[in-house]
């Protein structure tokens, strides 16, 4: 067990839903995880599973109404940010736990310099005159690598590429160098080329500031480069955690396995290359009419009857490594 | 930038040109002149008379010469003389100027400062019953003809005050001139501000929908930041075509609203000459507001790269 002071996000049976005409559903349903000082966890799974969503409630950003959260506790540094009234909340956001979003195109204020945004966020939590939050925030322009920083402050963001505004952004979150980080898909519109530059300087930055990392992914190659955890989330909930050397050797859950065979050019030795892709079959269920049992059984290989009757509990397999299958023990042999 | 301004100078010209035909012809299909009025309302008609003043005022001449002579003076400062009350027409129409000027700045002053924080408040406040309520007035200002609206508070004012407010031509002080000029310009201005909330809830919530928003909530940013600094500095932009385009439609509920309070402003000094035929007031007075028109959708459009750094105007 690590030193507890060193956690920095403790997050514990988070249950978030919304309420929609078509009913009310459970978009992250008792998810549980940790976050320690300069470590990176990663958040898996397929678009709707609530990922985004269990970012969002970190912040206590979930738009409400429809949606709310109904349950559990997110323990940031010793406080619980879900009994902290607004006022208290907005002094930590942006300050102890920034975001950084999928869309750079669309994240940054189209009609405000990318200095302005920058000396905002500074000033919001840290009680600097307008020429220190300036200075600071070219300082943090030139950490993230963008050249030219002084004159790029001066633009706006329809001025720079998208690589661009996702350090601006990146910039941005960091100024008030928060204790934790949470990145949702930060590559996911990017070039290729330019995903990896980005998520090097993120991880440089994580590593230079000792910040904690939620890094929110569907890209499993993504994951292995990165994080030394991963959580997979299915439906809402978590079905499968484990440090990234466990998860890769040996996936407990099937659909962390789905997820892994259907990562293309990177075949496996013993396996023909094949003309078609592999893929999971069916689509992630409406959280509105979720099964009874396991959520992930109608597009299950492995589903026995009990898997349609009963949900799995999460079981510790050995070394952390959690998963909610009730044929967790199969899978390696029959996949 | 310079190239789009004398374009932009040179089309504002060619639509003044068009405008000065459009109204000068459309004066000439209306039925009857000033001769004609003066020899009715006298009830005998002598034909040659008739022609003789027809000739003295130059209405006996055919339409182009006399377009080319209204249009030429216009263009020299010559605006002729009012065919009702003989004096310049200039002089008949500059002390009215300065009455409907004020009395349209307020109300645009009244539509923009009632309705845009109305309309942000609206849409912040999304399916809520204040939301609804508002949602409602904005109905009522956009339904409520102006003159009505005017003849409404004239008739409250009575039941309520046993007074109705009477026009003021010298107000002596500052607050004096605002009572004197409040009433009608809210009466006028009613409309303006419906029309600026409603667009300014919808601009709002197409914008608050937008990534940015949420970024801007995940650094902290209060409320008020996000609703009046981050959303509204984005949604403005139809909010500013919309009050262009009704500073332009003030003038027709102007027209009413002096009527019907009895305000000495051009407007109402305009359907006066309408009636009387008297073509020099019409003529130049309506080129007056066109004028006046055309340099607010210029100011309207120079506004847009103001507040919107995408828009820059080169060629």
């Amino acid at each position: 067990m690590a030193d507890m002071s060193d956690l920095v996000l403790d997050v514990k049976n988070l249950r978030t839903v919304f309420f929609t005409n078509s009913g009310l559903f459970k978009a992250v349903d008792d998810v549980s995880f940790t976050v320690r000082r300069g470590e990176t966890l990663a958040i898996v799974g397929e678009s709707g599973c609530g990922k985004s969503v269990t970012a969002l409630s970190l912040l206590r950003l979930v738009p409400d109404p429809p949606g709310r959260i109904v349950g559990g506790s997110v323990t940031l540094e010793g406080t619980d940010l879900l009994t902290l009234d607004d006022a208290e909340m907005r002094a930590i956001r942006g300050n102890r736990i920034s975001m950084i979003f999928q869309e750079p195109m669309t994240s940054l204020n189209p009609v405000m310099r990318i200095g302005h945004q920058i000396v905002e966020a500074v000033r919001l939590h840290r009680n600097m005159s307008a020429k220190e939050a300036h200075d600071l925030a070219i300082e943090m322009l030139r950490l993230v690598r963008i050249p030219e920083p002084a004159r790029r402050a001066r633009e706006y963001p329809h001025q720079l590429s998208g690589g661009m505004r996702q350090r601006a952004m990146i910039a941005m979150a960091l100024a008030c160098r928060p204790a934790l980080l949470i990145a949702d898909e930060p590559t996911t519109a990017l070039d290729v080329t330019i995903q990896a530059q980005i998520l090097a300087l993120i991880l440089d930055l994580q590593k230079e500031l000792g910040t904690g990392l939620v890094l929110i992914t569907h890209d499993l190659g993504v994951v292995a480069q990165t994080a030394q955890r991963v959580i997979v989330m299915y439906a809402g909930k978590k079905v499968e955690e484990a440090s990234v050397e466990a998860l890769f050797a040996a996936p407990k859950h099937p659909y962390t396995r789905g997820l892994m065979a259907s990562i293309p050019a990177v075949p496996a030795s013993d396996v023909a290359p094949q003309a078609r892709l592999n893929e999971i079959p069916g689509t992630v269920p409406s959280l509105v009419r979720l099964p009874a049992g396991c959520a992930f059984a109608p597009r299950c290989k492995l589903a026995i009857k009990r898997c349609q009757e009963e949900y799995p509990p999460l079981a510790d397999w050995g070394g952390g490594h959690l998963a909610a299958c009730w044929r967790a023990a199969e899978v390696a042999e029959v996949a | 930038m310079f190239a789009y301004l004398v374009r932009r100078l040179f089309l504002m010209l060619v639509t003044l040109f068009g405008i000065s035909i459009v109204i000068f012809f459309l004066l000439r299909i209306v039925p009857g002149n000033i001769v004609d009025i003066l020899f009715a309302a006298a009830g005998y008609v002598d034909p040659a008379d008739k022609a003789n003043l027809e000739k003295e005022l130059g209405i006996d001449q055919p339409l182009v010469v006399q377009y080319v002579h209204w249009i030429g003076g216009f263009l020299r400062g010559d605006f002729g003389y009012s065919y009702v009350s003989e004096k310049p027409a200039l002089q008949e129409i500059l002390p009215r100027i300065p009455i409907t000027a004020r009395l349209a700045g307020l109300a645009l002053l009244f539509s923009a400062s009632i309705g845009i924080p109305l309309g942000v408040i609206s849409a912040v406040k999304q399916g809520t019953k204040l939301d609804y309520a508002l949602r409602v007035v904005s109905l009522s200002g956009l339904s409520l003809p102006s003159f009505w609206l005017g003849l409404l508070i004239l008739t409250a004012s009575v039941a309520m005050f046993g007074q109705m407010p009477i026009f003021n031509p010298n107000p002596q002080t500052w607050l004096e001139a605002f009572a004197t000029y409040a009433v009608p310009a809210a009466a006028v201005g009613f409309r303006s501000a419906a029309l600026t909330m409603r667009i300014t809830r919808s601009s709002m919530l197409e914008v608050l929908r937008q990534d940015y928003i949420r970024t801007a909530r995940a650094k902290g940013a209060s409320d008020a930041a996000v609703n009046y600094h981050h959303a509204l500095k984005n949604a403005i932009l139809p909010v500013i075509t919309v009050i262009g385009i009704e500073a332009a439609f003030l003038i027709g509920g102007l027209i009413v609203t002096e009527t019907v309070f009895n305000i000495p402003g051009v407007a109402r000094f305009l359907v006066e000459a309408i009636r009387w035929r008297d073509y020099p007031i019409v003529q130049n007075l309506v080129m007056f507001i066109a004028v006046v028109v055309v340099f607010a959708n210029f100011t309207v459009d120079m506004l847009y790269a103001v507040f919107d750094p995408r828009i820059r105007f080169t060629e």
